[in-house]
């Protein structure tokens, strides 16, 4: 399949003069799974937001070759990120109500997308009656709700502990194995970014840049059985030595 | 005695005891009721003047109902035109500070000969509002404000409209805020509606702090704690149903459920 966006040379200098991103190029064929990893404070979240369209670059590019409109990218958060005012049902609706969608239609749709993250029999509750866990799939349930393109995340499962990010981790790709969207997920974790992704874009520190890019030969579907089979072992270990180069520090 | 009876039971039977104390003290040191009339006296007045003093209540609660209404109202509104414009926020939030900042009791004379004596309740109106709008629309402005950054990207994301931001993001978000706000504001009115019925204090306006002037000049001392009574009981109604409505609206989604 062809690309779905390329950034080229994509910079990002605040007006106080600290350069966030210094001339990342990556390329991102529609209905991959690539990870952005890399330490904390690199950029990578800047890269996503830069995508999103929610800032706009200093530099560089952000090219489209295919076209997206409203509604074609989603975008899941580090936090949950729910309205604590509405029911769940009404914050999964949202990107509907705000595209002007009928409300029965929403309902419908938003349904069915809380039926598939595991969350059909709490379309009532409040955010605030709901487990962590719980929270982040009612969020992946909204973001996945227009049928987006492209999917963003920002270290969304960092904050869950590990069973349950193990959990989620196994229900993001079957959800991306079935709807077939594009994954553009950023990451700290070298386990995390092997076991998810297509491909795994190193992010180096401050000011970011693409380091290094490899992809994961590791065939889908994957589950537990991935996590303990030598191959697993051995891309980690590699990805691992790589980003430890990337940061200038002998593994 | 465990800790919900303690603190449902307590208050009353501490009051009783006050009463008891006072009713006591009045007739074993033979106080004279000019100075301290016994409670027994004041809820004879309380019966006696009930006609007089239900419509002095009718006539405060109503003006302080409506000097509530107005300055939440235009509280909301004047923080949702600041959040819209942040020029007139810079332009108009000043002189809101100013008119917070002086002294209600100095400015109604003024009010009150600017309305006219033959409107004296538009003028307590008046002045009430002015008491009670400035926590609505400071609270209001902090709550705009406080928009989780990452539900404004997302609704960015998509697209929304200034009114969907407003209606659907800003306002919830600055519910508890504002509903703190209303709080604080419906006491104020109560007090701004008083204060303002002192100064004006012609005898043309006859709510009850003018049946408080006017007991005391008499020396009426009973009807001056009825009224007094009446005065506090507003209040606590006033209080009690803010309280009601913030929890109805916030105990679902608000940690603390409103309190």
């Amino acid at each position: 399949m062809g690309d779905l966006f390329q950034l080229s040379d994509l910079s990002l200098t605040y007006p106080n003069g600290t350069r966030a991103l210094d001339g990342v190029d990556l390329s991102v064929a529609e209905g991959e799974f690539v990870s952005l990893l890399g330490p904390s404070g690199c950029g990578k979240s800047t890269i996503l937001r830069l995508v999103a369209g929610l800032m706009e670059p200093t530099g560089g590019g952000l090219k489209w070759l295919r076209p997206v409109a409203r509604g074609d990218i989603g975008f899941v958060f580090q936090e949950p990120t729910l309205m604590p005012w509405a029911r769940i049902i009404d914050n999964v609706r949202l990107p509907l109500d705000l595209a002007g969608v009928p409300k029965g239609e929403g309902n419908d749709r938003a349904a069915d997308g809380l039926t598939h993250v595991g969350l059909g029999d709490f379309q009532k509750a409040f955010p605030a009656e709901l487990s962590g866990g719980m929270k982040m799939r009612a969020s992946l349930a909204r973001a996945l709700v227009t049928n987006p393109r492209l999917l963003l995340l920002d270290e969304p499962f960092a904050a869950l502990d590990e069973i349950t990010r193990l959990k989620l981790n196994d229900d993001l790709l079957s959800l991306w194995e079935a709807q077939r969207f594009t994954a553009l997920f950023v990451t700290h974790s070298v386990f995390e970014s092997v076991y998810l992704s297509s491909r795994i874009a190193i992010i180096g520190p401050r000011p970011g840049r693409v380091a290094a890019e490899m992809s994961v030969p590791l065939p889908f579907p994957r589950d537990l059985s991935v996590r303990t089979g030598t191959d697993y072992g051995a891309i980690c270990r590699e990805v691992s030595d790589r980003l430890h180069a990337a940061m200038g520090v002998v593994a | 005695m465990n800790g919900v009876w303690a603190r449902r039971l307590l208050p009353p039977l501490v009051g009783l005891l006050f009463l008891l104390g006072w009713e006591t003290a009045v007739s074993a040191w033979d106080i004279p009721p000019f100075v301290l009339p016994p409670p027994s006296a004041v809820a004879q007045a309380l019966w006696n003047d009930a006609p007089l003093l239900l419509q002095s209540s009718w006539i405060t609660l109503t003006i302080t109902v409506q000097a509530f209404l107005l300055a939440l109202t235009s509280g909301v509104t004047l923080a949702v035109l600041f959040k819209q414009s942040r020029a007139l926020e810079a332009a108009l939030y000043p002189y809101a500070v100013i008119l917070q900042v002086t002294p209600i009791v100095a400015i109604a004379p003024l009010v009150v000969i600017w309305v006219g004596y033959e409107r004296v309740n538009l003028a307590l109106l008046v002045l009430a509002w002015i008491v009670a709008f400035f926590p609505v629309l400071s609270n209001s402005t902090a709550g705009l404000a406080a928009v989780d950054p990452n539900l404004r990207d997302l609704f960015r994301l998509y697209g929304a409209s200034r009114w969907q931001m407003l209606w659907r993001l800003q306002l919830p978000s600055a519910l508890p805020y504002i509903l703190a706000g209303a709080k604080i504001s419906g006491g104020l009115a109560l007090i701004g509606a008083v204060v303002a019925e002192f100064v004006a204090g012609s005898g043309t306006a006859t709510g009850l702090a003018w049946r408080v002037i006017e007991a005391g000049n008499r020396l009426n001392m009973p009807r001056l704690f009825a009224a007094l009574v009446l005065l506090s009981l507003l209040g606590i109604l006033i209080f009690a149903l803010l309280t009601w409505v913030q929890r109805l609206l916030l105990r679902r989604w608000h940690p603390g459920g409103g309190e």
